[in-house]
This record gives C-alpha cells, structure tokens and sequence, in this order.
C-alpha cells in the first residue's frame, strides 16, 4: 500500500448531513466483482440526471474541482451500507480524504483499509471549511492536524495504529496473520 | 464494583490479544455469514495469498442481495430471470465458495434466504457469540445476546484468513423501554421512534443495549427487528441480553447446541443476563407505552412522525432537499398519501410473524387497484412456513406477488425496483434517497401499517382496521 503523510489540495464541499453510502454509490452498482472502475458510480444520482447527462452544478462535474482530492461533508459521512465500495468509489473518481465533524463507523473502517482518510475535525473550522470552498488545506498525519488557510491548524483524532498503517503503507493482514500462533493457543484454551 | 455490560461479557471472551493504546484488540469472531455482494473482492485477496479459508466451519454462506424473487433452482433458470450482472455475482460466490470448501446455501437450497433470516432461524447464532458479516444489518443478531457487527470487505478478508478481526472496544448506550406498546403499535414503531429519539447519528462508536420491560416482553423476531435498526441510528451494534424467551426459541435448531453441549451452553448463557447495575457511558428512556404507528416522512430513517402527526417543519437547506425529493409538504399529515407500492419484506420485517401480522390484516380484503404489493418472505424456509399455513393464499387473494426469498426491493440489487417518483410503503429499513431505484420514493413502516396501505391504496393507519 502507498505510504501516505500528507495531503495537500483545495477543497471541495458538500454542505449536506446525514450523507449515506446509498448516495456515495448507488446500490445498483454493487453487483461487480471487482474494485476498480468504480469512480463513474461515485455521487452517480446527483451527479448525472435521470438520462445521464452530468449535473453541472455538481461538485465532482465543476471544472474548478478538478484535480482537487479533498472532499468537505456534513456531519454522519458515510452512513448506513456496509459497502467498501464507498471508499473505493471515491478513491477512483480522484478523492483521498473527506473532512467532516461526524463519519459513520463501518465507512470510517473501510476507508482507513485502503487509504482514504476520514478526518473529523470541530464544528468551527469545519464551519470555516464549508463556508469556504476551494480553500487550500493540509492533512497532515504526522501532526494529525489540518492545516487551514487563516487561523490555527485544526486537530484530528486517528486511531494509532491506523495511522501508523496509512503512513507506513502497512497491510493489516499482514499484521493480524503474524498473530497466528496466539491465535491458534486461544483457539485450544478455550475448546 | 459495577456490574458488567453485555457488551464488555461478550468482549472480554473474545479478546485473543488485549488493546494497548498503540494497538488495538485481536477478536475472536465465531460466527462469519457471508453473502455475494460483499465476498468476491475478499476471496480474490485470499487467492493473491495464497491462503485458505482458515475456519470453514463457522462460515455461513448464502445469496440473498443479487438473487431474483422469481422462481430460479439452477443457472439456467437463473440466466432467464436475472439481471446479467447479479447473475455474474451468483457465479462467482458459487465458485469462490467450492474453491474454498465452504457448504453454500445456494440457489435451489431449501435453507437459501437473507443472511439475517437464516443464521438465527438455523440456530447458528448463540448468545454470547461475536457474528460479523459484510453487511451493515448484521446488528440484527444482537438479539441474542451476540456481539454482532457489520464490515467492510476487506476485513470479510480478515476474518476468512484469521477468524479474528482488529478492533478497538466501542463505547455503550443503555437504551432502556418500559410501558406496553399499544394495540397496532409494533416493535418497527418502536425501533423507529428509538431512532428519531437518539438520532441517525447519535450511536455512533457505541453498541446499543436494549433493555426494559417492554423488551423483555418482547418475542425473538420481534427482538431481531429492533436490532436489526441499530446501525440506523449509526450504532456499532445493538445488543439484548439472554433470557429464556431466546434459549426456547434455539432449543432444537440444527445449528444449535445438542443434548449435554446444551446444558453447558445453558449455563455459559445465564451468565450473559441483565442483573442491572451495569454503567453505560449514556442512557436514554423510551416510553413505549405512548408509542404510536410511525411512518418516515424523510430520506433517512429518523425522520419519522407519528401516523396522526403532520410532517414536522424543515428548519434547514437537508431536510428542506429531503421533502421535495419526498414531495410532502411541512405542517401536513402523511395519512391519506396516495400509495403506488406496497413492499413486505428485507432482514428487518420478512420473518413468519411479519406476515402473520400482515395477512392477518389482509385476510378477506383486497390490494387498491391502483397498488402494487410484493411479499417476499425472508427465507425459504419461511417461505415454505407461510405457504403451510395458508398465508401465501390470503395474499395472492387480495392481489399481492407472492415472491421466493431474498433482499429484493429493500436495494433493488436484483432488479426488484420502485419506478421514479413512485411511492413505496417499505417494511425494510432504510429510506434514503434513491434506494428502492433511482427516484423512488420510500415511507417506512411496520407490516401492519404496509398491509393497510396497500388495502387502502394510501398511507393508512392500521388501527383502523384492526378487530377491536
């Protein structure tokens, strides 16, 4: 897995709570087997209309937005599916973080698997963020802080060993294979 | 010193490697069900490695998201009636699964259902049990007692190569419900009264545990539909402590304990139940006896109002999106609403007292004209419950579909879709924007209140029709 420390990028922002994995990617686009190519479906309801031609006004069809890879969200990011193709949605349309004040637990898991970062950060700045499309910001792992524009970086909580993962590139896998041995001891101890 | 939460029992059991702040826990996971959705990408993971499936036995497969409603016991039968990308991901599961040496319950298998129907109808999920599946419902098995969770790929990936899952332990919220539910008052209403109380949000990081007369007195199925909802108020999980309404209804599953093992679980699972004097990190208080029949006015599932409530006003530019996408209006009654579909099913409402409770209803009486309804029971084996007693009957009857087994329009990942712009009284359980398919619009409801929609034609009050 690519090491990741920090990420720098003008963000986009979509002002709505409550954004659920059913909007992030449509039900529908779940019956495939793989995990590439996916990034066409992220957003795919508001972003193309209902004959598929793309919403202009659409965060992910602006042109100022393109190239930019941090997303801003309402509070709850990434509720309700259990879908990993979420995260892996939103990895391939060109996104590598979303900044929120609330992200879903189960999203928030499975965007930390392949590298995208769920950064929550207090109600003020996020505030500042929304009100503030394009602004430039750092996610900065190592500081676990977002560095803002104007005023003092904003802290972000990240579970430890998550973080250790995301910046040395490190498969959990990997990691919970090499427990094997315990594993199997407890199996025996317990049957 | 207190007393300890269901959920720290159940935790502590289960930790192979304890938490340290730079680490977090190695989990036991006793009980994986898995699906064709959520599996395909994780076997491939398995095969780069080279890896085997490391506990094939506490390994439930099934298919029940791609799968159409229409008869289809083999894939030939399957090409006929599937959309070709489900029918794809039908392969594929079938194949992973022989691959690997996992036993599927498959198409043409007289145990086939939605994942969350069959595990606990097979007697797979005990109390005291961790249950992880690739799908966010799994809260559902909670109402044992179990630690049970949704996940992401990737850790589906985890558990088939390890049995074990890195976790941190999430916080606790005592949901506790005293009071009767009322006559035509369900423990739907309940679970979505629950959510609009806490919020979709407001259990994130936590597992819930339900407690309280109110859920005492309720039966398992009714148990399973509350839990089942937990992540819709963003919960890690939902739990209910053990007690001998859930030790009666294993006794005797296939999958459950047998002759002396019985005892000793039996023993094990009394040291699961609520003796009170737990500490939660929060509670709240529900009276169910004031509960009423809730429908969702909302593209999320805590917007909910009361049957005899008017659409609360908006307040801001979200909800403001959410009622046009709804196309209901603040200050005004749900009731009446004109219905176009009417859908009875999903892990949360498709089991035998589900439709009990709505043929009961339907018994006699026919679906408007201008309704579609579709009953999909949650497994075959319900399914085939049903169709003994005569329920298939009642609603074939009244001009409802009666369809085989599955998740169906709860996603429409099979091709079960609610067109653009129609309305869909839904038992199942989430009503965001564009779930049923692409436009549609989703009231959710207890299957008592979908069968009097349906009768009606409009969003209806069940209590109307209803024996005194």
């Amino acid at each position: 897995m690519e090491k990741i420390a920090r990420i720098a990028s003008r963000t986009m922002v979509l002002d709505i709570d409550n954004i659920d994995t059913d909007q992030i990617i449509p039900a529908r686009f779940l019956t495939t087997t793989g995990r590439d190519g996916l990034g066409e479906a992220a957003f795919h309801d508001w972003r193309y209309d209902a004959d598929g031609r793309p919403n202009p006004d659409f965060i992910l069809n602006r042109e100022e937005n393109k190239g930019r890879t941090v997303l801003v969200a309402g509070s709850n990011f990434g509720c309700g599916s259990s879908r990993e193709h979420a995260p892996w949605a939103l990895l391939d349309s060109g996104l590598r973080a979303v900044i929120s004040t609330r992200i879903a637990d189960i999203f928030r898991s499975n965007s930390l698997k392949n590298g995208f970062v769920p950064v929550v950060i207090d109600a003020r700045p996020h505030r500042w963020l929304m009100e503030n499309p394009g602004a430039e910001v750092v996610i900065d792992l190592e500081s676990t802080c977002v560095e803002l524009p104007q005023g003092p970086p904003a802290p972000f909580e990240i579970e430890r060993f998550a973080r250790y993962c995301l910046m040395n590139g490190v498969d959990q896998l990997g990691y919970l294979l090499r427990q094997e041995e315990r594993i199997s001891a407890w199996e025996q101890r317990r049957a | 010193m207190p007393r300890q939460t269901l959920l720290a029992k159940v935790w502590d059991a289960h930790e192979v490697v304890p938490e340290t702040p730079d680490t977090p826990a190695v989990l036991y996971i006793d009980l994986h069900l898995i699906h064709e959705v959520t599996t395909p990408q994780a076997f491939d993971a398995l095969r780069e490695r080279g890896l085997p499936v490391r506990r094939p036995e506490r390994t439930l497969a099934t298919m029940d998201h791609s799968t159409p409603t229409e008869p289809a016991a083999t894939l030939e039968e399957l090409d006929q009636v599937a959309l070709p990308a489900a029918a794809g991901q039908v392969r594929a599961m079938i194949g992973n699964c022989r691959e690997f040496g996992l036993e599927l319950r498959g198409l043409g298998s007289p145990e086939r259902g939605i994942v969350h129907v069959v595990g606990p109808e097979l007697g797979a999920t005990w109390p005291g049990h961790t249950v992880v599946c690739g799908d966010s419902h799994t809260s559902t098995h909670g109402a044992f007692g179990a630690l049970a969770f949704g996940i992401g790929t990737t850790e589906v990936g985890h558990v088939l190569a390890t049995q074990c899952l890195l976790q941190r332990r999430p916080g606790t919220m005592a949901v506790n419900v005293g009071g009767r539910l009322g006559p035509g008052v369900t423990a739907k209403d309940l679970v979505l009264a629950i959510i609009r109380e806490i919020g979709v949000g407001g259990g994130t990081g936590r597992v819930l545990q339900y407690r309280g007369d109110t859920i005492r007195a309720l039966t398992m199925e009714q148990r399973m539909t509350v839990c089942n909802m937990s992540i819709e108020a963003g919960a890690r999980a939902g739990m209910i402590a053990p007690d001998d309404t859930a030790y009666e209804w294993l006794n005797g599953r296939p999958m459950a304990p047998q002759g002396a093992d019985w005892d000793a679980a039996l023993e094990r699972w009394r040291a699961l139940e609520d003796t009170g004097g737990a500490a939660f990190d929060r509670e709240v208080d529900i009276d169910a006896g004031s509960l009423r029949p809730m429908v969702t006015y909302g593209t999320n599932p805590g917007m909910s109002a009361r049957i005899d409530e008017p659409v609360p006003p908006s307040g801001n530019p979200a909800a403001d999106k959410a009622l046009a996408y709804m196309g209901v209006e603040p200050g005004k009654l749900l009731l009446g609403r004109g219905v176009d579909i009417v859908f009875l099913g999903s892990c949360t409402n498709s089991r035998i007292s589900d439709l009990r409770a709505a043929a009961g209803l339907m018994r006699g009486r026919r679906v408007a004209d201008n309704v579609r309804m579709l009953v999909v029971p949650g497994s075959q084996q319900v399914k085939r419950e049903a169709e003994a007693e005569g329920l298939d009957e009642v609603f074939t009857a009244a001009g409802a579909e009666w369809r085989e087994s599955g998740c169906s329009m709860c996603l429409g990942m099979n091709g079960d879709t609610v067109p653009p712009g129609s309305l869909c009284v839904s038992t199942s359980n989430r009503n965001f924007e564009g779930r049923q398919g692409p436009g549609a619009r989703t009231v959710l409801a207890s299957p008592l209140t979908a069968a009097a929609s349906a009768i009606r034609g409009a969003v209806a009050d069940p209590r109307e029709l209803m024996d005194p």
